[in-house]
């Protein structure tokens, strides 16, 4: 509080009083503790969907035994699991965490901004996405449980309660949703206008951090992508209560309309989750190579060529659902298409690291760790964009897979590297390198032994979404089980590592070291402020000189340059 | 540093980030157009939505539908567009004399607030024919996309009210005037796509 007072004061301007705990950490306006905010409400999601996810793991490996901390999985049970697990790691994890957390707490750091433009909706979109969250747990607790439709909820299974017999659940499902939307989409509108409108004098377009960029981007496009959505879930939401018909084709209504709704907004989702992870990983190996990002304003430009591109791609996910051969095949093209740009980031970030000094810290494991893993998910994308191919893998545990190889990079690995990053910054202290590391490699090992065998079990034709596989004779072969085993105990390994992040975090937060202004030699602005930053950010705010990525420029003494510096 | 301090002028809270440069777009009117964007995506979605359900239909209107109500319905887009062009000259006017803008706001606002009325009673009519959320696809789209629209036209109306106010105690800033403006083109402009749409 003292700097705050100084810092107000020097501007002449009345300062806050002591601020009490509320007004503070609950109801702030500060762009830094509505991030925070977003972060821990999205990793404590993350624990309800991990748990998740070990209970119907549990019940795929052993099928038909008591799972311990759960109990018997019953076969609605098993269908709420599953599909509240996907909507929660997507919409409950990767957004708020990278999109909400992130955005909130760098972008008016890293364009030397005090806040956000529009500080009060900032609380406002926190507080609706908390809400949001609220109504899908209170959603597993309502008669018939949490909804059992999968996590695209395609009608008539989401329309009707005789068929997802969960008529409660359902709707709280959509009403959650909507929600949660509407929070990201009051947030977004301040994360451009903040971009736009707030840089730090001298800041040029292509002096801003790769990461403001990327999310400025992920933002443009969820808003031109949510709309089509939110009108699917007012109409389902009427089929459901009220009695329409829109997606009932026994009363002139077509469910193949919602799979268009839904994917037109779920494929742009995907690339809206993964940019904010890129671009984190721009900035996290830029900083651990001491090299100048390569090609800047190329991968700029690829940015926005997958944000169009990502537009034309999404029917990819219907090759089976009836639509017209010739349209799969044009799909086919625009699919196949978009893996250029992100195979060239991912190149461009390959020669970014080329001939630089690496230093192997616990965020530069994270950051490569992204690229390597995120390249197979992109790999195996391939088969699945092609549609003679997709006809085969549809629906199989490839597909799932394949999305969790893109998703666990983006949502997980891409946390784990911004937090281990930024941690200095938010809270002041170090993280324990040690402990990171013992967590980095305790979570990416088990994460391939997880998803690996999947793959192969989904070539060999298991089908997603069932229930006990012992009732299919051709899917219970003694190797087919031996893999599933296999998966869940790496799942197991994997989340008993998730507790070493904890302590880590906690005792970090407690007795670690001192971090200082810039303890990772850095150039862009949040690193010029104080750790943790003050209300209001800086006492003066910075100008900047020059571009972000000024590392190891010859005739220089230290081998970075920062943002701020005349020269 | 915590710049709270309640500007007597506006009202509201001013940062110092966004004074340390002359933004192309003001604040106000890049989030309004923002927010505009996420609608129109709406709408598009379900106007397109309805196209594609119409054009799978064997037979279309719905048998046993009542017609919809065309020429009245055109005489009220008259009036939702005089309403939008008196918004505009309130604009032009407040540029140079703030005070003469205040009836040509006050008519655009009077003339919104009978183009909803007047769908309100459409309404009823039709509902009275037998013409329901439920009674056919044609019928749910229309109550789905007309109310849609009336939702955004009573918002926007809510917006206008509160700019006529700080007109009248003399607060309004011209970026404030803007963002409303651009809020209530969008309801303006998006009506005559629903009228042919939906209507047609």
């Amino acid at each position: 509080m003292a700097e705050t007072l100084t810092a107000a004061s020097s501007h002449g301007e009345h300062a806050h009083g002591e601020m009490s705990f509320w007004s503070k950490y609950v109801f702030s306006t500060d762009h830094k503790v509505v991030g925070l905010q977003y972060m821990f409400t999205g990793i404590f999601m993350g624990l309800i969907g991990g748990f998740m996810a070990y209970a119907f793991r549990m019940q795929l490996a052993f099928p038909g035994v008591e799972v311990p901390g759960y109990g018997l999985v019953s076969p609605v049970d098993y269908n709420a699991l599953v599909t509240n697990h996907g909507t929660i790691m997507i919409f409950w994890v990767a957004m708020p965490v990278l999109v909400a957390a992130f955005g909130n707490y760098l972008i008016p750091l890293m364009v030397g901004a005090d806040d956000m433009v529009f500080p009060r909706l900032n609380r406002l979109s926190y507080q609706v996405f908390l809400l949001s969250a609220i109504v899908l747990i209170c959603s597993f607790f309502v008669e018939g449980g949490g909804f059992g439709g999968a996590w695209t909820a395609y009608p008539p299974l989401s329309a009707q309660s005789q068929y997802n017999l969960t008529p409660l659940g359902s709707s709280l499902w959509l009403v959650a949703v909507g929600l949660e939307f509407v929070a990201f989409l009051i947030g977004g509108i301040n994360f451009i206008t903040t971009a736009m409108n707030s840089r730090a004098p001298g800041m040029k377009a292509y002096d801003i951090p790769m990461i403001v960029w990327m999310i400025v981007v992920a933002s443009i496009m969820f808003m031109a992508s949510v709309g089509p959505l939110l009108a699917g879930a007012v109409m389902l939401f009427m089929d459901q209560n009220i009695g329409t018909a829109f997606f009932d084709p026994d009363r002139g209504g077509d469910p193949i309309l919602w799979q268009h709704l839904f994917w037109f907004f779920g494929h742009p989702e995907v690339y809206v989750v993964l940019l904010p992870a890129t671009g984190l990983v721009a900035d996290i190996i830029t900083v651990f190579s001491r090299k100048k990002l390569f090609a800047y304003r190329t991968v700029l430009y690829t940015v926005f060529a997958t944000g169009v591109l990502s537009f034309t791609v999404w029917a990819h996910h219907q090759f089976v659902a009836g639509i017209d051969p010739r349209m799969a095949h044009v799909f086919t093209v625009t699919t196949l298409l978009i893996s250029i740009p992100i195979a060239e980031m991912m190149f461009v970030y390959i020669a970014t690291l080329y001939g630089g000094s690496i230093t192997l810290t616990t965020p530069m494991l994270w950051a490569l760790a992204f690229i390597a893993e995120f390249l197979i998910g992109g790999v195996t994308g391939v088969f699945l964009g092609a549609s003679g191919a997709d006809i085969y893998f549809h629906d199989t545990y490839f597909v799932l897979a394949h999305f969790h190889y893109t998703f666990f990079p983006i949502a997980i690995i891409g946390f784990y590297a911004g937090i281990s990053f930024w941690f200095p910054k938010m809270f002041g202290k170090m993280m324990n390198e040690t402990l990171g590391k013992i967590h980095f490699w305790g979570t990416v090992i088990p994460f391939n032994l997880i998803f690996i065998p999947l793959f192969v079990l989904g070539a060999s034709g298991q089908h997603r979404r069932i229930y006990d596989f012992s009732h299919f004779p051709n899917l219970s072969a003694p190797w087919q089980q031996d893999l599933r085993i296999l998966a869940t105990s790496a799942l197991l390994v994997m989340l008993a590592f998730q507790s070493v992040f904890l302590v880590n975090f906690v005792w970090s937060l407690w007795k670690g070291r001192k971090a200082g202004k810039n303890p990772w030699k850095s150039n862009t602005l949040e690193w010029t402020a104080e750790s943790p930053p003050p209300h209001g950010n800086w006492s003066e705010l910075p100008t900047v000189y020059r571009g972000p990525y000024e590392y190891g420029v010859p005739g220089r003494d230290s081998d970075y340059w920062p943002q701020n510096e005349p020269n | 540093m915590p710049i709270s301090v309640t500007n007597q002028d506006y009202g509201r809270i001013h940062l110092v980030a966004d004074s340390r440069r002359q933004p192309l777009l003001a604040s106000s009117v890049m989030g309004m157009l923002l927010f505009v964007l996420i609608e129109a995506m709406l709408f598009a979605g379900m106007i397109s939505a309805y196209s594609i359900i119409r054009s799978g239909a064997m037979i279309w209107p719905p048998p046993d539908q009542p017609r919809l109500p065309i020429e009245e319905t055109a005489i009220n887009t008259a009036a939702l567009m005089l309403s939008g062009l008196l918004l505009f000259v309130a604009h032009r006017r407040f540029r140079r004399d703030r005070a003469r803008a205040r009836t040509p706001l006050l008519l655009s606002m009077l003339l919104g607030a009978v183009f909803v009325v007047f769908q309100g009673v459409e309404w009823v009519a039709l509902i009275r024919e037998g013409f329901t959320l439920t009674s056919s696809s044609q019928g749910s789209f229309f109550y789905l996309i007309v109310g849609m629209h009336a939702l955004h036209a009573v918002a926007a109306l809510g917006v206008l009210a509160y700019v006529a106010l700080r007109l009248q105690r003399g607060w309004l800033a011209s970026s404030q005037l803007a963002a409303a403006e651009v809020f209530w083109y969008f309801v303006v402009g998006m009506w005559p796509i629903i009228y042919l749409v939906v209507y047609l």
